[in-house]
């Protein structure tokens, strides 16, 4: 690894995405998985939100990492533990007056609802039936508790958009 | 999801696997005992896809329990060609009859369906999913000709597909049963079976072999089926490996003499006819056996009462 490159201390980096004075600050989020959190919490900019993304900054815990800041909006608990489904490290840091309000990590949910499709094409959620997908969330990936198909590499993939 | 359905062996315990069966052999025993028992009571029958066993034994077991049937017919003829969905079929039948029995294409369908229906749902084969009653009446032939425990059983053929092979694994971790898959790689029980084998209650012994030859003297049941042409991409393939899968007599001379042997029907060839009158085809019984099996699920359901307590 290069040794020539800026201080790696997370706060520093923070900064350079630009503080927030209200909302929620999704950190330690594995390099490259910033769109895909944005994908999930359904964030895609045509509502106005106000949101900076820093994408692969050097990281002290991992080599690089992704933060998402999402002005104007806390999420709950329930919102961000979806998050674990491909950020299980992420911190989430609610603001407020630039004050860290609150602080906490993902933890895994029993289920997912409505956030991934299922990838088997045989699957009765696949079709056009009044249905909302649903996966059962297992220690090392997620099952359609319709078919029962298992998915245990990708799951960004599946995010339904 | 309400539990007066029958979705999928895995919501049965060994127990409510056995109160069915119990029930099944005192109507066996004695079908006119509760020949008025469901009298003026109707059950629809929602087949999305062909069947003759499982459709016209659901219709002989409803109507011996003194009840009806009204039949959707096939698809081309129904509401589903002018794209009506499956959430509606069963919510518009539901409210014509007292239990739905559902065959579909689709896994997951009878999953889906069961959460818009308050009647009682039987899952009658969703796509590569599921077939719970064909299992219970494999299991009903089962105790009737070799016993469940201390079982050591074959299961041959498509296990990728067969609907009938996942339910009847699952089942069959709930008794002392020794379970032997042999298939093509290409066809192999799919990962997602395997992993809820090993998560049952009492650990199951699951091995997979790619061929028949040195397992089957230790079998006390085989229970064949067929390997279908569309599986394989053309006709020499799907010859070489349909002929490695098809038991005659030559194939049965290192079996033990007291193998019994099943298959959920139709077959094709991978059952030669020579077996027929052999002591070891127990297939066409295993199909009678659907009416009183059947019967006895319609009766507990149709009561109101639960098959998994």
């Amino acid at each position: 690894m290069s040794n020539d490159r800026e201080p790696t201390d997370d706060s520093a980096h923070e900064l350079r995405v630009s503080k927030i004075r209200d909302g929620t600050v999704i950190d330690h989020v594995r390099g490259g998985q910033a769109l895909n959190v944005l994908a999930i919490l359904d964030i895609d900019g045509t509502r106005g939100e106000e949101v900076s993304v820093g994408m692969n900054v050097p990281s002290d815990r991992f080599a690089r990492k992704d933060i998402v800041k999402v002005e104007g909006r806390e999420l709950s608990q329930d919102e961000v533990d979806v998050l674990s489904l491909i950020a299980p490290d992420a911190t989430i840091n609610i603001v407020r007056e630039y004050e860290v309000v609150g602080k906490h990590r993902v933890e895994r949910p029993e289920t997912v609802d409505g956030v991934l499709s299922c990838p088997n094409p045989g699957c009765i959620t696949t079709g056009d039936e009044p249905v909302t997908s649903r996966f059962e969330v297992l220690e090392d990936g997620v099952r359609c508790v319709y078919c029962g198909t298992i998915v245990r590499e990708n799951i960004a993939s599946l995010i339904e958009t | 999801m309400r539990h007066d359905h029958l979705i999928t062996t895995k919501q049965l315990s060994r127990a409510d696997i056995e109160a069915v069966l119990d029930r099944a052999a005192e109507l066996d025993a004695d079908p006119s005992a509760a020949a008025d028992r469901h009298a003026g009571r109707l059950l629809g029958l929602l087949f999305f896809e062909p069947s003759t066993r499982t459709k016209m034994s659901f219709e002989t077991a409803m109507k011996r329990l003194g009840g009806d049937v009204v039949d959707m017919g096939s698809v081309e003829s129904s509401s589903v060609t002018k794209g009506e969905t499956l959430a509606d079929t069963v919510r518009v039948i539901e409210g014509y009859t007292d239990g739905i029995v559902l065959r579909h294409p689709k896994q997951g369908a009878a999953t889906m369906a069961s959460e818009f229906v308050d009647v009682p749902l039987l899952n009658a084969g969703d796509g590569a999913g599921h077939h719970p009653t064909q299992t219970l009446l494999d299991l009903y032939t089962i105790r009737e000709t070799t016993g469940l425990d201390d079982l050591t059983i074959g299961i041959m053929g498509d296990l990728k597909y067969g609907r009938t092979v996942h339910s009847l694994a699952h089942a069959l971790t709930n008794f002392d049963a020794s379970q032997h898959f042999i298939s093509p790689e290409s066809l192999n029980l799919p990962r997602e079976v395997v992993y809820d084998l090993h998560q049952g209650q009492t650990g199951a012994r699951i091995r997979e072999h790619e061929h028949i030859d040195d397992i089957l003297p230790s079998l006390d049941v085989l229970y064949v089926t067929r390997i279908q042409r569309e599986r394989f991409p053309d006709e020499n393939e799907y010859q070489q490996v349909a002929g490695e899968y098809q038991i005659d007599a030559e194939t049965l001379e290192v079996a033990d003499e007291e193998l019994t042997i099943m298959h959920p029907l139709p077959r094709v060839d991978e059952i030669a006819p020579e077996i027929d009158e052999t002591d070891h085809a127990a297939y066409f019984e295993q199909a009678h056996n659907g009416v009183p099996v059947r019967m006895a699920l319609l009766d507990m359901l149709l009561e109101g009462g639960e098959i998994d307590e």
